[in-house]
Order: structure tokens, then C-alpha cells, then sequence
């Protein structure tokens, strides 16, 4: 469905992506994307959505390059990062612009039933709390019932009702076959969700594969110690190389969590 | 497009800045109606304030509400729709409430105070198409400063400074000029630059219609006598209209390029 052949990106001289090549081909999978923060996570996601511009390489999806076109969108759902709406918005005004926008059938009522947003629907935007302009977020994104979700950071700010429901919202679209892309810092989330891993380091991919595979080529018992040793062994790697941004609080984030 | 200009002039129109924006003309118009009384003493006092503060106000209201809606255009961007279709559709939308609240604001008042009655209602036209162009105008300007840098402080002091380029630095480098090359023929010289400015061809613009050749300064004199009047305000217009289609032109060229 979706095919990255040879992905480069940098900002300015930053190098972000170093060539990326990776085929999700599997409907009814949940892949998460992991690597510390400036890894290049958010920029390839962005770059299957045409929001990032590649410099060199090639993106299709459903066998087509995506480069200069928009159509192919229809069959992406994006939750971003940061929630911010227009502020003068109401959630319902917010709710019925998008579907304005990209006509179709939607499902929100039942997606507004799941976060328990019903009170919410006529309050300002800028009156509402970080995680319940998330739970608005995950609405806006799910209520297409597209064949890819892109989740970008989706438990951020999310209470403990609303994590589970999401969860079970996802393993739910799982087994309606959707193909599932998620970058979380939450190691227990990808423990439960993900099929497959894809570790980036530096812009390039690391390891990709199931989580027993991750655990047992470093010979680590849970995930948490896994990716541990995968960040050790890339700094003995790079000893000469002295990268101290890669390992500073993105990684101890990565490991108390 | 149509969606996105359609929600963002509803989203704008409900800010608190615009209705202070229209409150402001509002009471300014009235004010000034109230104690003059004379409509083409007010459109030309109107006039000094529309030169300065519609392209001021549209400036900071552009770069605001592009760094304000930059998450909400990532949003955007992920769905099916072009890129340009955003980047006009928020532009036109940020344009055209500051019109309303112009024209809302100096217009009501006007008409309250019987301007059909009087000869004056092309002058006030001019007056409010001026104002409409420049918030377009610096509205987009402002928006392609935006575009162009991710860093706010970076962005809003360019903002400021390209306001303050054409409305008071233009002018003094242009006087500098025609001071010291005064022995030479600078007529065309004078006609040329002020063709790069809008504000000063927004002020030439009105004061050839009002035909106040007391207020009109040097390079509106000129126009007046090389062009006359009707060619004058012709030729100031259209290249206010090209003025205002170069940001949006600019705007879709870096909103293309970019990356978000």
C-alpha cells in the first residue's frame, strides 16, 4: 500500500532522513515507528503526507508517487501532534468544517459517544483542556474510516479511560484490516498495539521487525531493556563520532516510560 | 478554496480583534462626523488614518493569524485538498474580515449620517477600496513573512519593519533623493518609485479623486502633470491591483516549497 524508496531528507544541513527504504504491505498490522526524539520519526510520517517534501527518493501509495498530488489523501487518516484549533471555533463548527472539507460519509457520532464528548460539542476550542482537545483531535482523525491511520503521539495528554478506549478502538480497526502507523514514547503502549517495530537512529532504520525478534537479538527479556541496548550499542557505535544530542533526555524519556 | 476562506472569515470575524478593529472605525467616523459634520473633511482625515493604520493593523493581524492557525494548517494539510486551496483560502479569509470591519466601520456611520444625499459617494468609495486593497495587500505580505520564517520574534520584526519600509523610510529615502539630484529632471524618477510603494499610491490615488492639489506633495504633482487626473487614477489603481495579486502569487510559490 504504501512503498518509501530511498528517503532523504535534511532541514538546512541537519541531515533527518538518510535514505529510508520501507513497504507497508500488510493490512490488519499495527507498526510502530520508535527511535528518540530528532530521529526522523515525525518527518517521515509527514513525507507519506505530503507535508514534508522529500529531497531526494520516492513515495507511492497504491503503486502511484505521491509526489505533486493530493488526491491519494482520501485514503490516509493523520492524527498530528499538537492539537491546536481555530479558537473561536465550537467543537461541532470544528467537527462539521472538516467533514465540509473532505466529503464522505464519517462516523463522529460514535467516535464523540467513545471519548465522551457530548458535553463538550458546544464549547469554544480555546476553552477546552489539553486532553480533551486531543480526544477533539483523535474525532477529527478517525471519523473517516480511511484504510491508513497515521498517529502521531496519540496518548499524549489522554486520561486513563480514554487511553484504554483508544487502545481498544485500535485493535478494533485492526481486525477491520486497516494498516496502522503509529510513533509513540510509550513503551507499554507499543508492547500491547504493535505487530511489527520500526526503530529509526539517525535517519536510518535500525531494526525493523516483531517485538520477540527486537527482544531476542539483544537478548533482553522486555522491550524496555531491548531498546535500552539498542541505544547503547549505537553509542559505542558512534564513540568517535561524539553525538551527544541523540542521548540526552529523549533517551532517559524512552526509558522511564 | 471556497471552504477554507469560508471558516476562516467565520473563525475571524468572531476574534476579539476584529470587532476592537471595528469598534475603533466606528467610533473614529462618528467622532470625527459628530464634530466636523463636513463629509469631505472627514474623508480626508479618514484617509490619513486608513494610509497608516490599514496596512499597520493588517500586518500584525497577518503575521498573528499565520503563526496563531500553523498547527491547524498542518492539520489541514493532511487532508485531501491543495495546498494552494489553504494558503489563499486563509489569506482571502484574513483579507476580507479586515475589509469588513473597514468598511462596516467607516460605512455605517457615513450612511447615518445621509452620504447618499451628498455628492461625496465616490470619494468615500475611493476611500474604502484604498483601504481594502492595502489590508490585502500587507495582509499578504505579512502572511508570506510568516511562511518564510519559523521563528515568530524573527518573523513579527520583519513584519513590522516592512510596514514601517513602505509607510516612512520609503518616503525619507525618495525625499533624500529628489534633495540631492535636484538639478536633474527627477519627474520620472519620482513617478517610478512611487509606483513600488502602495501606500503612496494609495495617497496619490485618493488625493487626485479628491483633487486636493494642496495635500497632494511632490509626487502626486507629478502625476498630476504628466498623466492627468483620469490617467493618474487609472494607472494608480491597476498597479494597486498588481500589488495586490504579488503576495498572493509569492504565497502560493513558498506554501508549494515548503516544508511543515
Amino acid at each position: 500500500m504504501i512503498s518509501i524508496h530511498q528517503l532523504h531528507k535534511s532541514y538546512g544541513k541537519l541531515p533527518v532522513l538518510k535514505g529510508i527504504s520501507l513497504e507497508f504491505n500488510a493490512p490488519g498490522s499495527v507498526t510502530a515507528i520508535l527511535g528518540p526524539n530528532g530521529s526522523g520519526k515525525t518527518t517521515l510520517m509527514k513525507s507519506i503526507l505530503g507535508m514534508v517534501l522529500p529531497d531526494q527518493g520516492d513515495i507511492l501509495v497504491e503503486g502511484r508517487s505521491i509526489k505533486g498530488q493530493w488526491a491519494y489523501r482520501h485514503q490516509i487518516d493523520y492524527l498530528p501532534q499538537i492539537a491546536r484549533f481555530p479558537e473561536n471555533l465550537r467543537v461541532r463548527e470544528l467537527i462539521a468544517f472538516l467533514q465540509d472539507l473532505r466529503q464522505g460519509t464519517t462516523r463522529e457520532a460514535e467516535l464523540i459517544r467513545m471519548f465522551g464528548l457530548e458535553e463538550q460539542l458546544d464549547k469554544r476550542l480555546n476553552n477546552l483542556s489539553g486532553g480533551t482537545k486531543q480526544k477533539v483531535n483523535l474525532v477529527l482523525a478517525f471519523m473517516y474510516d480511511s484504510p491508513v491511520l497515521i498517529l502521531d503521539e496519540p496518548t499524549s495528554g489522554l486520561d486513563p479511560i480514554a487511553m484504554l478506549r483508544l487502545k481498544e478502538f485500535i485493535q478494533a480497526e485492526r481486525k477491520r484490516g486497516k494498516l496502522i502507523l503509529i510513533t509513540t514514547h510509550i513503551i507499554h503502549f507499543v508492547e500491547e498495539m504493535a505487530d511489527e517495530i520500526v526503530f529509526l537512529l539517525e535517519g536510518n532504520i535500525y531494526f525493523r521487525g516483531s517485538q520477540e525478534e527486537l527482544k531476542a537479538r539483544f537478548g533482553e527479556t522486555s522491550l524496555e531493556r531491548a531498546i535500552a541496548a539498542i541505544l547503547g550499542a549505537g553509542k559505542t557505535e558512534m564513540n568517535g563520532k561524539a553525538s551527544p544530542s541523540l542521548f540526552n533526555s529523549s533517551t532517559l524519556q524512552l526509558l522511564n516510560s | 478554496m471556497k471552504k477554507i476562506f469560508q471558516y476562516t472569515l467565520y473563525d475571524l470575524i468572531r476574534s476579539r480583534w476584529t470587532l476592537f478593529y471595528l469598534g475603533f472605525f466606528l467610533l473614529l467616523t462618528t467622532v470625527l462626523l459628530a464634530f466636523s459634520g463636513d463629509i469631505s473633511k472627514v474623508v480626508i482625515s479618514l484617509m490619513n488614518v486608513v494610509l497608516i493604520l490599514c496596512p499597520l493593523i493588517a500586518t500584525m493581524f497577518g503575521v498573528m493569524y499565520a503563526y496563531n492557525s500553523r498547527e491547524f494548517t498542518e492539520l489541514l494539510l493532511a487532508q485531501p485538498i491543495k495546498r494552494t486551496s489553504i494558503f489563499w483560502g486563509q489569506y482571502f479569509g484574513l483579507g476580507v474580515s479586515l475589509s469588513l470591519s473597514l468598511a462596516i466601520g467607516i460605512g455605517g456611520p457615513f450612511l447615518f449620517y445621509g452620504l447618499f444625499a451628498t455628492g461625496e459617494i465616490w470619494n468615500f468609495f475611493i476611500l474604502i477600496a484604498n483601504g481594502v486593497m492595502l489590508s490585502l495587500i500587507f495582509s499578504g505580505l505579512a502572511f508570506l513573512i510568516a511562511l518564510r520564517n519559523e521563528n515568530r520574534i524573527k518573523g513579527f520584526g520583519l513584519a513590522i519593519l516592512t510596514w514601517l519600509f513602505f509607510a516612512v523610510i520609503y518616503d525619507g529615502i525618495m525625499l533624500l533623493l529628489l534633495v540631492f539630484f535636484r538639478e536633474y529632471p527627477l519627474e520620472p524618477l519620482a513617478l517610478s518609485l512611487s509606483l513600488f510603494n502602495p501606500i503612496d499610491l494609495s495617497r496619490i490615488l485618493i488625493l487626485l479623486k479628491l483633487d486636493i492639489s494642496a495635500l497632494m506633495g511632490y509626487t502626486g504633482a507629478v502625476f498630476e502633470k504628466f498623466l492627468g487626473t483620469g490617467l493618474g487614477i487609472t494607472i494608480a489603481f491597476f498597479v494597486l491591483l498588481f500589488w495586490v495579486g504579488l503576495p498572493a502569487l509569492a504565497i502560493r510559490r513558498v506554501a508549494g516549497r515548503k516544508d511543515f
